[in-house]
């Protein structure tokens, strides 16, 4: 109980702190903090369903792709709040939808699916804007500032966290752990793992959801290959990866040097990016399977092991 | 009160359980005895509904057909299953396993007395409660299950095989523990290839071969069929 107390205090005082970036950093630093918590955001949602039931989804840019395009289509036309709540609406619909469908797949059919899913979507939004509104790419204007776009991803931030924390105390936390573990043996001790996991998948998109609709404004010009480039998928994935999957904090671990990383690589080598980053993915899983955290509780224990004697 | 009839499971053309019909009374241990392969961890896998079961049969609970339900609404609806190899899982405590057998919405107003009850019948498992499950031994592992079974407060508890790789101490001590599940009016289903032990505690048992029931009948008489004798308890004519 009191650990937990400490927790939250620590987390409430470095989001204060983290507030007042805007008013020290520059426009290219700012800029560097929006990208780490765009993608704080998406790999720790990410993280909420994959991580307990180790069910890999590569549909990240779905979700963040329908909250960018709702507000594309919506944002001049309704206030702020209301074009965030439709795009939390349409974006956990979908993912009802997907989920009820194909959360019964696993393993590597699951994967795929959730891939093919995202290539799907941005095939039906490009098939309507060329046949029906006759304009491939919109233009985004709404009147929201850099430093604006910057407080409402710190605010989802800390909503994220805020949730992943209750759900990991809660009986649906403990019980998708377990379906991680043997479903099997989930089912027969009463666990409706069907339920279970379409309801914590719902969840993790409406996050990704949100966090495109309020990235949507960087950008002034949209179109279904920029909402829905898959390659945000699998930095999600090598993020969450990198920094450990079975803690709540674990992907923040891995966002921070990979979103940097990125950067330098997209200013230093534009042409040579993608191989890049499948070489960063391909060493990070082969060296450090567990992830940072993995290796933090590694150094720990040691520590723990060397001072007890 | 669990009774079955016309049950049968089909693994592609295999027949594993063959057209069985068998009930199980509130407050009383029922055994299955058969050889490996006879079909009976089959047998109670469809019962719980992990397994699906050949079209036509019926598993009625309380007079409730629950053949058709999924596997968490049969726990719903009053049986727990330990199933064979315990399936516990090692990285989390002792605590959170028994609390995860509450899972069971008919479960949760009970949750505190079913610990104290658990742990009462395995007092062992009280000083470990903050122990990774894993670290335990196999006995311990398997109160664990068993302990976890009984947090979903079922009517019919079912076991595959719990004596399966324990020294015969642990055995023992298992063992007399079902009988004072027994007591508290829980009724028990269980699957063993210790046919010695089990008939030493059951009140009834069947026996099974080849998917098929061939025999039934009172524990005592049971122990003291020559048949059974030859068959299952070891006492083989010198050859």
């Amino acid at each position: 109980m009191r650990r937990g107390a400490v927790i939250v205090a620590i987390a409430a005082l470095a989001l204060g702190l983290l507030a007042f970036v805007p008013w020290i950093a520059d426009g290219y630093q700012l800029s560097l903090a929006i990208g780490i918590l765009n993608y704080a955001v998406l790999a720790t949602a990410w993280t909420l369903f994959s991580g307990p039931t180790r069910y890999v989804s590569l549909a990240t840019v779905a979700f963040f792709g329908i909250g960018a395009y709702t507000v594309a289509v919506l944002g001049e036309v309704l206030a702020w709040p209301v074009v965030l709540l439709i795009a939390l609406g349409t974006g956990s619909v979908v993912a009802l939808v997907v989920g009820f469908a194909t959360l019964r797949l696993s393993g590597v059919y699951f994967v795929i699916f959730t891939f093919g899913l995202a290539e799907l979507i941005r095939q039906v939004v490009t098939w309507f804007e060329v046949n029906v509104t006759r304009t491939l790419g919109r233009y985004v204007f709404v009147d929201i500032s850099q430093e604006q776009i910057y407080w409402q991803l710190l605010g989802l931030t800390a909503l994220v966290f805020g949730a992943g924390y209750a759900i990991r105390r809660s009986r649906l936390g403990l019980a998708l752990r377990v379906i991680g573990d043997d479903e099997v043996v989930a089912r027969h001790l009463g666990i409706g793992t069907t339920a279970a996991k379409v309801a914590l998948f719902t969840f993790s998109a409406g996050f990704m959801t949100l966090c495109g609709a309020i990235m949507a404004p960087r950008w002034t010009y949209i179109d279904p290959a920029i909402a829905f480039n898959p390659v945000v998928s699998f930095q999600v994935l090598i993020m969450a990866l990198l920094g450990g999957a079975h803690r709540l904090y674990g992907p923040l671990l891995g966002v921070i040097p990979l979103t940097l990383l990125f950067e330098f690589l997209l200013a230093r080598f534009p042409n040579h990016f993608s191989i890049l980053i499948g070489l960063a993915f391909m060493a990070i899983v082969y060296a450090i399977p567990r992830g940072i955290t993995g290796l933090v509780e590694q150094a720990s224990a040691r520590l723990r092991r060397g001072a007890a004697p | 009160m669990l009774e079955i009839a016309r049950v049968s499971v089909a693994y592609g053309q295999h027949r594993a359980v063959d057209d069985v019909a068998l009930r199980v009374a509130k407050g009383e241990i029922v055994v299955v005895l058969g050889a490996n392969g006879s079909g009976k961890s089959s047998l109670l896998k469809t019962i719980a509904r992990v397994l699906p079961s050949a079209p036509g049969g019926s598993v009625r609970l309380a007079g409730r057909e629950i053949a058709d339900l999924p596997p968490h609404a049969v726990v719903e609806a009053g049986l727990a299953l330990v199933p064979e190899g315990r399936g516990i899982f090692g990285e989390l405590t002792v605590r959170e396993n028994l609390m995860l057998g509450a899972f069971a919405r008919r479960a949760r107003a009970g949750e505190a007395a079913n610990l104290a009850r658990v742990l009462a019948l395995f007092p062992r498992l009280g000083e470990r409660l903050g122990q990774a499950a894993r670290t335990m031994s196999g006995g311990e592992q398997q109160m664990v299950a068993i302990g976890r079974a009984l947090m979903s407060a079922p009517d019919i508890l079912l076991l595959d095989e719990p004596s399966l790789g324990l020294a015969p101490l642990i055995c023992g001590e298992l063992f007399r523990a079902l009988t004072r599940i027994r007591e508290g009016g829980i009724g028990i289903l269980l699957v063993e290839q210790n046919a010695k032990r089990s008939l030493a505690i059951a009140d009834r048992g069947y026996l099974m071969a080849q998917g098929r029931l061939v025999g039934e009948g009172d524990a005592a008489r049971l122990r003291a069929d020559p048949a059974v004798q030859r068959a299952y308890l070891g006492h083989f004519d010198a050859a």
